[in-house]
C-alpha cells in the first residue's frame, strides 16, 4: 500500500519527550517499592528482632500464600473484575488435595496436579458464570465463595485432613532446594516471574487489559471477550489452586475452616501494589511489592508486641494511604 | 447581559410587544468549533415556532443555552421582556422554560408521580407525603387530558407514555416556553394527535412553543413560522402558511458544495464485495439492502435516527440482525464483532473514544489490537514485530505522534482517528464501515482523512461511509444510499446527487410506498 500521504508528516514533534507510559508504570512500581523500604526500615529500628533472617524467613513464607493468589487476581482485576473465592477457593483446593493424596493414596504429583485442577475448575466456573450469564463478577465469585467454603467442609466432614503419611509433601513448601530459603517462596518468585510473563506478552494478558482498558472498543476490534474473559478467571483459579497446594503442604493439613478473608489481603496486595481497580492497568511487580508489604506489616507490628486488633486498623490505614497516592498521582497526569 | 445594547431593529423583526422569548447575536463556541454565531430567534405569544436545520446546524446547543446547561459566549436572551441568564436547567424552569429531549430524561423503576415531581415533592412532617403526591399528579393529567396511572412505573410504559410523562412533567412547572426536541420519533400516527392536542392545549396568549423536527409534514400542520439555521448561522424565518416545503429544504441545506471535487464516476463489472438483502432489526430497520463493490466508497446519507450506524452495527454483528449477507458471494453468519473480523469487516465507529480506542494504551497496542492473535506465536505476542508493523503504520498513514508507545490519549481527533484506521488496515480488513470518520476533527485532518479513504478504495478497499455532513459523502461516494425511518429510500448516483434531493429522500417519512414514485422525479 501506498499512501499520498508525506513521510515528513509523521516525524517525531520534538516538544513531547517520548517516555510515555512506561515511564508512568515504573513510577506506580517505583513508590510502592519506596514504601516497602521504609516500612522495612521502620521496624528495623523500631524492632531488634525484625531483620532476623529467622523472621525474614517468615515474612516471606507469610507473603507466599497470599502473594500466589494476588498474582491471579490482578488478572482478573486488570479486566475490572473482581474474584472474591480465591481466598475459599484455595482451602477447597488444599482440602482436594487432601482427598486425592490421603484419602485415595493418590501419587503426590496426581494429587498436587488435582488441586491446582480443582482451581481451574473453580476459576472456569466463575468465569463462565461472568461471561456468559452475565452475573457481575462481585455477585458470581462472592457466590462461588460460599460454594467453596461450604464444599470444603462439606468434602473434609469438618474436620482437618493431615499429611503425615504422604512421604516429601511437606518438602513442597517447607524443603530448601536454595539452602536458607523455603520452596514456598521459590515457588511464589518462580510464579511471579511466571504471571509477569503471562501479562505482559502472552494474549490473555494483553486481552485481559485491553478488555479493562475498553471492553467495547475490544470487542468491537474482534476479539472474543467472553471467551477471553473465562479463560483470564482460569487462570486466576490455576494461581488460586497453586496456593491452595502450597498453604496445605506448609500447614501439613487441609483446614477446611481457613481461608475466609485472604481473598481480601490478596486484592489488597494486588491494589497496593498499584493496579487499578478499574481494570486496564496492572503489573505483577507491583503485586509482588504489594503482598510484601501486607506481609512485612502484620509481621512487623506483630513483632512490636501491637495488639492484634490494632494490626488490622494499621494494615486498613496503609491501605487507604496506598491508594489515596496513586490517585493523588493519577490526577496529575490526567 | 441586559447591559449589552442591542442592535437597532433588524428589517422582518416582529412587534417587540408580541415577543414572549427573545435571542439576539447569541454566539457559543466549544473547543474547535463554533458551534451558533450570531444567531437569533423570536417566538411569539400563542405560537408554535418550528426550528429545524441539518445534523450540526446549531438546534441542539440553542437549547442547551435555553435550559441553562451552557451559557452563551456573546449576545442576549430576553424572556417577557426581562434579561435571561440561566446557570442550570433547574433554574431555566424556575424562569418558566421547559425543555423536552429527545432522549428522556426519567427514572424508569419510580412511578409516574414520582418522575414528575422528582426533586419537589409534597412534604409532610418532612417526609414524603406519597398521597399527595399521587393527588397532585392526578390532577395534572386531568387538566391535560393524559390517560395514565400516577401509580405505574414509568418502566411499565410504552415509549409514547413516556413521552407524556416528559410532558406532563414539563407542564407541571407552568411553563411559558415549551422547548420539544423531536417529540414523535418514536411516536405512531395517533400518539402524534395525542401530542399536537397537548401542545395546543398548553398554547395560551402567554406561552409559547419551540418545536425542533426534521418532519416537514407535521411542521406544516403544527407551527405557525419556520426558523432555519445552517452551520450554526440564523438562516431566515418563514411564516408556515404559504411556504413550500422544498423552499425550507432549499433553505436547510444551501450552502455552498465543492463540486468541483467530486469522484470519478465508477468503472462498471468492479465484483460485489459485499451484499446485503433484506437487513432488519427489531427497533429500527427494516429490509435494508444494497451491494458494495470492490474499492468503492459507499456513502450513506440521512438525518438523526434515520438507521445509519445500526446499518453498521448490525453488519459488524455489534447488535443483533435478521436479513442475508454474502461477502464475495458466500453467505456469512456474523453474530458477533469476532466474526465480522474473521470475514474482513472491520469498524470504525462515530464514537471511537468508546469503541476504537483503548485510551491508555499506546500506539502500538491499539494499532496491534485486532491482529494479535494471528501475530503470535504459541500465545505469546512478538513485541518487536509489532512495534515495527505500528511504526510502519505510523508512518504510511502519517500518523503524528512522538513515538508508538504514546499513549493514544495524548493523539488529536485526527490522529486518533488513524490510528483506529491503521488497525483494520494491519488485520487486512476488506470491507471498511466508517461511521462519521470526520467529526471532532478539524479541517486540515478531514482532508487528510478524505485522501486517506479515497487512497484505499483506489487500492480495492470496499468502503460504507456513513456521514452526516453531505459534502462529505458527496465529495467522496461514488454512490449514496439514502436512508429515513430504517429504510433505504433511494440509492443515488453520485452524478444525480444533489443536496436537494438527498434531503429529500431523507424526510420521506411514511415509507416504501413513495419509493417507485421518489427515486423517479427526485430533482
Amino acid at each position: 500500500m501506498t499512501s499520498t500521504t508525506t513521510v515528513t508528516d509523521a516525524l517525531p514533534d520534538a516538544v513531547v519527550t517520548s517516555r510515555g507510559p512506561r515511564y508512568r508504570q515504573q513510577l506506580q512500581q517505583i513508590l510502592a517499592f519506596a514504601g516497602l523500604v521504609v516500612i522495612f526500615a521502620f521496624f528495623s529500628v523500631a524492632s531488634p528482632y525484625f531483620l532476623d533472617w529467622a523472621n525474614i524467613k517468615g515474612i516471606l513464607l507469610a507473603t507466599a500464600v497470599t502473594g500466589i493468589m494476588a498474582l491471579g487476581a490482578t488478572f482478573v482485576i486488570a479486566t475490572g473484575g473482581i474474584d472474591l473465592s480465591v481466598g475459599t477457593g484455595m482451602t477447597l483446593c488444599a482440602v482436594m488435595t487432601g482427598v486425592f493424596l490421603t484419602n485415595l493414596g493418590l501419587p503426590l504429583a496426581v494429587g498436587v496436579l488435582g488441586g491446582i485442577a480443582a482451581g481451574a475448575l473453580l476459576g472456569l466456573v466463575n468465569g463462565l458464570n461472568v461471561s456468559f450469564l452475565g452475573i457481575p463478577p462481585f455477585i458470581a465469585t462472592l457466590a462461588t465463595m460460599m460454594v467453596a467454603q461450604g464444599l470444603s467442609l462439606v468434602i473434609s466432614g469438618t474436620k482437618p485432613i493431615y499429611f503425615s503419611d504422604v512421604a516429601g509433601f511437606g518438602q513442597i513448601a517447607l524443603g530448601e532446594l536454595v539452602p536458607g530459603l523455603p520452596n514456598a517462596v521459590l515457588i511464589f518468585f518462580v510464579a511471579a516471574v511466571v504471571a509477569g510473563v503471562l501479562l505482559s506478552k502472552s494474549l490473555v494478558g494483553r486481552y485481559a487489559l485491553s478488555i479493562g482498558s475498553n471492553e467495547e472498543a475490544t470487542a468491537i476490534s474482534g476479539i472474543d471477550v467472553r471467551r477471553w474473559k473465562v479463560v483470564v478467571y482460569t487462570v486466576a483459579g490455576v494461581f488460586t489452586g497453586l496456593a491452595g497446594v502450597v498453604m496445605a503442604s506448609r500447614l501439613n493439613s487441609a483446614q477446611p475452616g481457613l481461608g475466609l478473608g485472604y481473598e481480601l489481603e490478596a486484592i489488597a496486595a494486588v491494589v497496593i501494589g498499584g493496579t487499578s481497580l478499574r481494570g486496564g492497568k496492572a503489573t505483577i511487580l507491583g503485586t509482588v511489592i504489594g503482598a510484601l508489604i501486607m506481609a512485612t506489616l502484620t509481621n512487623g507490628l506483630r513483632i512490636m508486641s501491637i495488639p492484634q486488633e490494632w494490626q488490622k486498623v494499621a494494615v486498613g490505614v496503609v491501605i487507604l494511604l496506598a491508594v489515596y497516592t496513586d490517585i493523588l498521582r493519577r490526577g496529575k497526569d490526567a | 447581559m441586559s447591559t449589552d445594547p442591542t442592535p437597532a431593529v433588524r428589517a422582518g423583526d416582529p412587534p417587540p410587544a408580541g415577543t414572549l422569548l427573545r435571542v439576539e447575536g447569541i454566539t457559543k463556541s466549544f473547543p474547535g468549533v463554533r458551534a451558533l454565531d450570531d444567531v437569533r430567534l423570536d417566538l411569539r405569544r400563542g405560537e408554535v415556532l418550528a426550528l429545524v436545520g441539518e445534523n450540526g446546524a446549531g438546534k441542539s446547543t440553542l437549547m442547551k443555552l435555553l435550559s441553562g446547561i451552557h451559557q452563551p459566549d456573546a449576545g442576549t436572551m430576553e424572556l417577557d421582556g426581562a434579561a435571561l441568564d440561566v446557570r442550570s436547567p433547574r433554574e431555566a424552569n424556575e424562569r418558566g422554560i421547559s425543555i423536552i429531549h429527545q432522549e428522556f430524561h426519567l427514572m424508569p423503576d419510580l412511578s409516574v408521580a414520582q418522575n414528575i415531581f422528582a426533586g419537589r415533592e409534597p412534604r409532610r412532617l418532612g417526609l414524603i407525603d406519597d398521597r399527595a403526591l399521587v393527588r397532585r399528579a392526578t390532577g395534572l393529567f386531568e387538566r391535560l387530558g393524559i390517560p395514565l396511572d400516577p401509580r405505574q412505573p414509568v418502566s411499565q410504559l410504552s415509549v409514547a407514555g413516556q413521552q407524556m410523562v416528559e410532558i406532563a412533567k414539563a407542564l407541571s412547572f407552568d411553563a411559558k416556553v415549551l422547548i420539544m426536541d423531536e417529540p414523535t420519533a418514536a411516536l405512531n400516527d395517533a400518539e402524534v394527535r395525542t401530542l399536537f392536542r397537548l401542545v395546543r392545549q398548553f398554547l395560551t396568549p402567554r406561552t409559547g412553543v419551540i418545536y425542533i423536527s426534521h418532519r416537514m409534514e407535521e411542521i406544516k400542520e403544527i407551527s405557525d413560522r419556520i426558523t432555519v439555521l445552517r452551520d450554526g448561522r440564523y438562516i431566515d424565518t418563514l411564516d408556515t402558511p404559504g411556504t413550500a416545503v422544498a423552499d425550507v429544504i432549499a433553505r436547510m441545506v444551501g450552502r455552498e458544495i465543492r463540486t468541483d471535487v467530486r469522484p470519478a464516476p465508477a468503472p462498471t463489472g468492479r465484483p460485489v464485495v459485499l451484499s446485503v438483502r433484506g437487513l432488519s432489526t427489531r427497533r429500527l430497520l427494516k429490509d435494508v439492502s444494497f451491494d458494495l463493490h470492490e474499492g468503492e466508497i459507499l456513502g450513506f446519507a440521512g438525518l438523526m435516527g434515520a438507521g445509519r450506524t445500526e446499518v453498521a452495527r448490525a453488519l459488524v454483528g455489534a447488535d443483533r440482525s435478521t436479513g442475508r449477507v454474502e461477502v464475495r458471494g458466500r453467505a456469512v453468519h456474523v453474530r458477533n464483532p469476532a466474526d465480522a473480523v474473521r470475514h474482513g469487516i472491520g469498524y470504525l465507529s462515530e464514537d471511537r473514544k468508546r469503541y476504537g480506542l483503548l485510551l491508555d494504551q499506546d500506539v502500538t497496542a491499539n494499532v496491534m489490537l485486532s491482529s494479535l492473535g494471528r501475530e503470535s506465536r504459541a500465545g505469546f505476542v512478538r513485541d518487536g514485530d509489532a512495534r515495527r508493523v505500528a511504526t510502519d503504520m505510523v508512518r504510511r498513514l502519517a500518523i503524528k505522534t512522538p513515538s508508538v508507545r504514546q499513549r493514544t490519549k495524548n493523539l488529536s481527533g485526527g490522529n486518533q482517528q488513524k490510528v483506529v484506521l491503521a488497525k483494520w488496515l494491519v488485520r487486512d480488513c476488506d470491507v471498511l464501515v466508517v461511521d462519521e470518520p470526520t467529526r471532532g476533527i478539524d479541517v486540515g485532518a478531514k482532508e487528510e482523512i478524505y485522501d486517506l479513504l479515497r487512497t484505499l478504495a483506489d487500492q480495492g478497499k470496499a468502503i460504507v461511509m456513513i456521514s452526516s455532513e453531505l459534502p462529505e459523502v458527496l465529495r467522496l461516494s461514488e454512490r449514496i444510499v439514502v436512508m429515513c425511518e430504517g429504510r433505504v429510500t433511494g440509492v443515488l448516483d453520485n452524478a444525480d446527487a444533489t443536496p436537494h434531493n438527498v434531503m429529500e429522500l431523507a424526510t420521506r417519512f411514511g415509507g416504501a410506498e413513495h419509493l417507485l414514485a421518489t427515486t423517479g422525479d427526485a430533482r
